[in-house]
């Protein structure tokens, strides 16, 4: 949200403030729950439930989703600034979460003895009304102090420490090109955290395999295996060209080939997928299929999901401000990067139950390998289609990354 | 001019290469339009080797380019430790304006070079612009509003309104007060 205009008109900068604060409560966000509230409180009242309690009830619940609004404001504000600031907040709710799940400390249990205490007796929600108004001011005050020209202007300038990658010129001809990706995914907010995201995407095996239900679910391997060798690929690869949006009408006018450009992000991911299966060999230790099917992703990955995401990028029209943060950033999101999903994720592990089902696991295995290996095999041909294509749409994709969205 | 927007009329011909048919231009050809010819997040230096590169020249032939260029670029360029999207416009535009004299192109094509440019700069730019253009055989196609930079620098001067050319001039010292003529007549119609 931007303020910037309004600081040099005459406005008090009390109403400013105010202005953004209550802006921020009638966002699209907050009028979600009411989707679900106000439905399910109709059907209690048609269930002969006393209205008044019930209008109580959607009315602490309306109460509950403001505070979080504004609570999230000063989290925010105190952590916009830093990269991997929804770490510590993921591990603050994750532990919650667990608390409640264990049943140490049951939230959700007070939480709803709270709700229903308010219902009985309608005088206490004065506390949930101190609450918000207790934060609102708050956050009133913390956004007032904030609220100059040059905070906002003032950027952090942080000197750079240049590394060389000279390694990169075993590539041949694409190592320059190389060297920028590695250099746009270490120095630039966003693609840092993408980056980052890779852990948990290597992790991810850990939320499944401990657990003996879907140890008996082997064609379910498949898509953990997709997902945690192919993370960085998903990730990077969705906003292919949007990640040189910025700088797009520089490459076009330089004497480059398309092909090596293309090849560049290519090996980046094709490296990327094999350096998270190695990481991941260690889930053997929960059976050797699962090992099995991870290798069988990963030459998946390399030979038919390479490809997929780099014809998808052709299509590919949102541009990247690559200077924003990263996290809960959806610019250059569209129903593309969505689509995209379906082919890379559901895809193999469709065609991975049905022979699983139809067959065996090793034979399921066995055809998706095949068919990572044909994509590998004719790469060189997938490439020339995947070039052609982004040349067509040159002239597009140059006045998309011009505007600004 | 360089293939980034689709012609809806007629063509363009440089060095007798059509360029929305043909690539064959690119080799020659160089530009610094905007600051959407920077990568932001890489050093000057990074930037002129990473555009060296692609124009097939190696490092040192790079520093021998841009080494000339130190008394242009006033100490604000090269050795700062700073990623070009954290320069100042001013300071953005040199750098792009000597990344387009990176290997030897025979076009260059500078937007409104002179706009955002200190004086010193300004007249330094001119000086660079000229040595190009009379001792080394270059062709540089400027776009500028300004009147007094443009009669300075150019041999030529062609004035376009609304996609029409109204005039071809060759420079002489009469050119400043014909355009000028020009320009102030069309505002008081």
């Amino acid at each position: 949200m931007s303020v910037k205009p309004l600081l040099t008109l005459p406005i008090k900068r009390k109403s400013v403030v105010n202005f953004v604060l209550r802006k921020s409560a009638l966002s699209f966000i907050n009028f979600l729950p009411l989707f679900a509230i106000i439905p399910f409180g109709i059907k209690l009242i048609a269930n002969d439930y006393k209205a008044s309690t019930v209008l109580v009830w959607m009315f602490v619940i309306v109460l509950i989703t403001l505070i979080n609004n504004f609570l999230n404001f000063i989290i925010e504000s105190l952590s916009a600034k830093t990269e991997l600031s929804f770490l510590p907040i993921i591990v603050f709710v994750g532990s919650l979460f667990a608390l409640n799940h264990f049943n140490i400390l049951n939230i959700a249990k007070l939480l709803s003895n709270g709700v229903t205490a308010i219902t009985k007796n309608p005088i206490l929600v004065i506390i949930p009304i101190l609450t918000l108004i207790g934060l609102y001011v708050y956050n009133f005050k913390i956004l007032r102090q904030k609220l100059f020209l040059d905070n906002g202007l003032k950027t952090k300038v942080k000197e750079v420490n240049a590394s060389n990658l000279e390694w990169t010129k075993n590539f041949g001809d694409i190592a320059p090109f190389l060297q920028l990706d590695l250099k746009l995914i270490w120095r630039n907010k966003r693609t840092k955290s993408s980056a980052f995201l890779v852990l948990i995407g290597l992790l991810y095996g850990l939320f499944f395999y401990p657990q003996p239900t879907y140890q008996n679910m082997p064609w379910f391997f498949m898509f953990i295996g997709v997902f945690s060798t192919g993370i960085f690929l998903i990730n990077f690869g969705q906003f292919i060209p949007a990640w040189d949006s910025g700088y797009y009408k520089l490459l076009m006018s330089q004497n480059i080939k398309y092909e090596q450009y293309l090849k560049s992000k290519f090996t980046l991911m094709a490296v990327s997928v094999v350096i998270l299966f190695v990481l991941g060999i260690p889930y053997v230790y929960f059976g050797w299929k699962i090992l099995l099917a991870h290798f069988a992703a990963t030459i998946y990955n390399i030979g038919v999901n390479t490809h997929v995401i780099l014809y998808g990028g052709a299509f590919n029209r949102k541009k990247i401000d690559l200077s924003q943060k990263a996290a809960f950033n959806y610019q250059g999101t569209g129903a593309v990067q969505w689509l995209i999903g379906i082919p890379l994720l559901l895809l193999p592990m469709g065609l991975f139950a049905l022979f699983y089902f139809l067959i065996g696991f090793e034979i399921a295995c066995l055809i998706l390998a095949i068919m990572g290996v044909i994509g590998i095999v004719f790469h060189q041909k997938l490439m020339n289609t995947i070039t052609q294509k982004y040349i067509e749409s040159k002239h597009k994709m140059i006045s998309a990354f011009d505007q600004n969205n | 001019m360089l293939d980034l927007i689709q012609p809806t009329t007629g063509y363009i011909k440089s060095n007798n290469i059509k360029v929305s048919e043909s690539e064959d231009w690119k080799p020659f050809t160089s530009a610094f339009i905007d600051e959407s010819f920077l990568i932001g997040y890489l050093t000057a230096e990074e930037y002129f080797y990473f555009i060296g590169e692609l124009r097939g020249q190696n490092k040192a032939d790079v520093d021998k380019l841009v080494s000339q260029f130190e008394d242009f670029f006033h100490g604000e360029i090269l050795d700062q430790k700073k990623y070009l999207r954290d320069l100042s416009k001013g300071n953005q535009k040199k750098a792009g304006i000597v990344a387009a004299l990176i290997g030897n192109p025979e076009v260059i094509i500078l937007d409104e070079p002179f706009a955002n440019l200190d004086p010193t700069t300004q007249i330094r730019l001119k000086g660079i612009v000229k040595n190009l253009a009379e001792k080394q055989g270059v062709t540089v196609l400027i776009s500028s509003h300004d009147l007094m930079h443009v009669t300075d620098v150019c041999e030529r001067i062609v004035v376009l309104e609304k996609g029409e050319i109204v005039k071809d001039l060759a420079t002489s010292e009469a050119t400043l007060k014909e355009l000028e003529a020009h320009f102030s007549e069309t505002q008081v119609v």
